[in-house]
């Protein structure tokens, strides 16, 4: 990629200012709805450790939203805050990716979506901390070095779920067959993230989905589990089309927020 | 001032204050660096700065956050991973820019008895920027300020 030059004086409005704000927003709530996830485990983990894992990858996760929700706000040019995109927008306004709005399901379920995850925010992340959006680029260094944690937390618990007892194998190879096929919406470049490559702000995903593929393979490998078939999906959550289940995820998000509008403490 | 979740080093010997400098309208600027992306002790730290700066009557003053270059534990100072140990937290255990801190094998001494037998128990602890281990001489768990 090209180097990185202060590509954020586009001008609030134009086309190419709405292209970013969406990409961004892209970024912005698949970490926000992945981290709002996560903390449904808090209190609830089958191991203390777990919850405190569960909690503070969530806590990365809601860390990263806000930086990017912030600058998402800044390209708005409407002068909304990072609270009212994350509190007050419409489910088909969301942009994250739908395999970060599938439920948690049980601990396989749970670890089985966040490896597949981890392992593909690594990826994106790292390229983009070569692109010519110089915030993006600053987000992205942070979170890269707190991603490699989650990755190897992930990692680990797929090769101990995957290697484990009969009833744990069963329990992780049910949840990557029923998770997989959103993995092609991770894989799969749109036309923004075509006009995005084209301008030098974000990563060609056909890298980024070599790379995912290979650690995916090894880790698979190691776990005992079966990489199940491709199976083309049409729906991207990243286009705003969302299952049910987000619904449910913003209910519980949003209700204080809407029910005491303006509430501070 | 003291970190508000590690209330024996400050931080400055965290790394966490970058610079502080005299604006050219007169405005005392001082910029700070967020440990990890979700630390919601950040917010504390920087009401907790401007406070601080009000004591002292330096009124005209901003807080400023840089998030670039990203903080490393590489930034804690000699003083500060001295509070940490004291404290009872092992200090980060290797350079991060070190191959072995990539790895994260570099042994982990026990802040209590000073032993490297120690393991992991879990890769995160109370704070995002801990983790949880335990040595096995003394059995006692402990805490240790990740490599970042």
């Amino acid at each position: 990629m090209t180097a990185p030059g202060n590509i954020g004086a586009t001008p609030q409005g134009s086309a190419s200012a709405q292209a970013r704000l969406q990409y961004v927003l892209r970024l912005a709530d698949t970490s926000l709805i992945l981290g709002q996830q996560l903390t449904g485990w808090i209190g609830h983990a089958p191991a203390l450790e777990e919850d405190l894992g569960l909690a503070n990858v969530s806590l990365d996760l809601v860390g990263q939203a806000r930086l990017l929700l912030a600058y998402a706000a800044q390209l708005e040019g409407r002068g909304r805050s990072e609270d009212e995109l994350a509190f007050l927008r419409a489910p088909a306004d969301y942009r994250c990716v739908q395999l970060v709005t599938q439920p948690n399901g049980d601990f396989a379920d749970t670890l089985v979506r966040q490896f597949l995850f981890d392992a593909w925010q690594r990826e994106l992340f790292e390229r983009l901390t070569a692109s010519r959006d110089v915030r993006i680029v600053e987000i992205a260094a942070k979170a890269l070095k707190e991603i490699e944690y989650h990755v190897r937390y992930s990692a680990g618990w797929l090769v101990r779920l995957g290697d484990g007892t009969e009833e744990s194998h069963a329990r992780a190879q049910r949840a990557l067959d029923q998770l997989w096929p959103f993995t092609t919406e991770l894989c799969t470049a749109d036309e923004l993230d075509q006009l995005m490559l084209k301008q030098g702000v974000g990563p060609d995903l056909v890298d980024v989905a070599r790379a995912w593929s290979t650690r995916v393979d090894a880790v698979l490998g190691e776990a005992t589990l079966r990489r199940p078939a491709d199976r083309p999906y049409r729906w991207f959550g990243k286009r705003g089309e969302h299952g049910e289940h987000l619904g449910y995820v913003l209910a519980d998000m949003q209700f204080l927020p809407r029910a005491y509008p303006g509430a501070a403490w | 001032m003291l970190d508000p979740e590690i209330p024996v080093i400050s931080v400055v010997d965290l790394g966490i204050v970058r610079s502080v400098e005299l604006a050219a309208d007169g405005t005392l600027e001082v910029s700070v660096s967020p440990t990890y992306s979700g630390c919601p002790a950040t917010e504390v730290i920087r009401a907790q700065i401007g406070a601080a700066l009000e004591r002292a009557g330096l009124a005209k003053h901003r807080v400023r956050d840089v998030l670039s270059p990203p903080w490393t534990s590489d930034w804690i100072t000699e003083v500060g991973r001295a509070q940490l140990l004291e404290y009872g937290i092992a200090p980060p255990s290797a350079p991060v820019a070190s191959p072995r801190r990539l790895l994260n094998d570099a042994p982990v001494a026990c802040p209590r008895c000073s032993s490297k037998d120690t393991e992991r128990v879990s890769e995160f602890g109370s704070t995002p920027c801990k983790s949880l281990r335990r040595c096995r001489a003394c059995r006692e768990p402990f805490e240790h300020f990740k490599c970042i």
